[in-house]
């Protein structure tokens, strides 16, 4: 599986990053050679090995609905790069 | 003997003494940092103020007859990637210049709640992806010992600012390494424990199925130490474990009659330097003459850690990283035309590129078509 430029363009248009065309090709550079070095895994058999995702077992851990404070707004809005009264500002988005 | 020279434990014990006061303690490292901490380059915040008014507090505590607890008002610098309400919280990195955290970490709850001081916020490689701390937005770390060498990473300042005597304790965090490598490069105690040990809630996200905060000091003691204070059950992260926080410090025994410890070969493979072999060697003749039982076992598995951890913490930061949108808080760009393009612009001024580099891989990883072929295989891999 080799990375292409396509591949760079389409992966950078997922994440929400944009780079100039010699960003790119340094890139396709990077990922290959990444991609090449991990390779090395496909030598061992996981066919038969259960996924986990924690070392202990832990599955539908409940707790109590307990109604608490929200956090203060004013310390939450105070960190928006653009506000009006108690909203964050953005862009219109709808034509 | 200079007061800074102490370690954490020396220093709770002539508070509770009644030999040295809090304030005088914080003030002492907070002139140290100011001292020395121009030619290291480890905090990125220094939080004076709010570091002796608490250490006023706690006096005065001690004044009404109080015996400190816990950390017993030693101070404590912590990693920029955990929240400390009131400060900043970069992570290192452009995006986040600017933001104010609005709460505190469990951690950092802990430590307040366990008469300790918070001295500051600490240097590290942008969102904790590097090992050399080279890859800071703001300034770089040296290695206090060679101002020529890197400190490692990426709790590159956790490490030195222990090493230089600018604080008895750090916090760091770490994804694969992150704790253990910066310490033992800057020779200071690391300690990572085990995924589940200690609450993440109120630290910036990496790679989740992996981050954990780990401890730094000058010897175990003062790991153990910390690490009491600030480890347990917390609701607020559900990967935390219900076993009950032994007190660390009171099992540092010199008898080890009965225990078994392994030596893996593959770690003594090529590469290692003769040195740290040499230490090594040292300290394994150290465990059996205190009776432990040393022997050589094999983790096969170990060559192909690097790569595992390369997909599994990309993967998971591409979709951590996400939350960094230029929207709610962070850097947002100037130059954006509309809405997406805010995402854009604000991600690409924002992030350095060793971060683009890991969001660019694990996006690939994760994207239709290889997310079994890689990482479901990797976490497979893990389960061996």
């Amino acid at each position: 599986m080799s990375v292409s430029k396509k591949d760079v363009e389409y992966v950078s248009e997922l994440s929400r990053l944009s780079f100039s065309e010699e960003e790119k090709e340094n890139l396709i550079g990077d990922l290959n050679s990444v991609l090449g070095y991990v390779e090395k895994l496909n030598e061992l058999d996981t066919d038969d090995v259960e996924i986990i995702v924690n070392p202990y077992y832990i599955e539908n851990k409940f707790r109590e609905d307990e109604i608490e404070p929200s956090m203060e707004l004013s310390s939450l809005l105070s960190n928006a790069p653009d506000k009006l009264e108690e909203y964050v500002v953005v862009p219109k988005i709808i034509e | 003997m200079k007061l800074h020279k102490l370690k954490a434990h020396e220093l709770k014990s002539m508070i509770k003494n009644k030999e040295i006061k809090v304030e005088e303690v914080s003030k002492e490292f907070l002139n140290r940092i100011h001292k020395t901490d121009e030619k290291i380059g480890a905090y990125l915040y220094k939080a004076e103020e709010e570091a002796i008014n608490c250490a006023k507090t706690l006096d005065e505590k001690i004044a009404k007859g109080e015996i400190l607890e816990g950390l017993g008002g030693v101070p404590v610098a912590i990693k920029d990637n955990i929240s400390v309400k009131g400060m900043q919280n970069t992570c290192a990195s452009k995006i986040l210049q600017g933001y104010t955290s609005p709460y505190d970490a469990t951690v950092i709850k802990k430590i307040r709640g366990n008469n300790g001081i918070i001295l500051g916020k600490l240097n590290m490689d942008e969102f904790a992806m590097g090992s050399s701390n080279e890859n800071s937005a703001f300034k770089k770390v040296v290695n206090p010992w060679n101002k020529d060498y890197v400190p490692g990473g990426s709790s590159g300042a956790s490490a030195a600012a222990v090493a230089a005597f600018e604080t008895p304790l750090s916090l760091g965090t770490e994804t694969g390494g992150s704790v253990r490598q910066p310490a033992s490069f800057c020779s200071v105690v690391g300690l990572k424990p085990t995924y589940g040990r200690i609450s993440r809630y109120g630290v910036v996200a990496f790679g989740s199925t992996l981050d954990q905060v780990g401890t730094i000091g000058r010897d175990v003691e003062d790991c153990a130490l910390l690490t009491q204070n600030i480890a347990g059950i917390d609701n607020k992260d559900f990967t935390t474990v219900n076993i009950p926080v032994q007190d660390y410090t009171k099992s540092l025994t010199k008898d080890l009659k009965g225990r078994k410890i392994g030596i893996p070969v593959e770690y003594f493979g090529e590469g290692l330097d003769d040195g740290v072999r040499k230490t090594i060697d040292e300290a394994i003749k150290v465990l059996r003459d205190s009776g432990a039982e040393v022997k050589e076992c094999s983790l096969p598995l170990s060559e192909y850690a690097l790569a595992t951890y390369y997909i599994i913490s990309s993967a998971e930061a591409s979709s951590n990283l996400a939350r960094f949108d230029g929207i709610k808080f962070g850097h947002r760009s100037k130059e954006a035309k509309d809405a997406i393009d805010i995402y854009f612009k604000s991600r690409s001024e924002g992030f350095g590129r060793e971060v683009k580099r890991r969001i660019m891989l694990g996006t690939y990883v994760l994207s239709a078509g290889y997310y079994d072929a890689y990482y479901n295989v990797k976490r497979q891999i893990i389960a061996n």
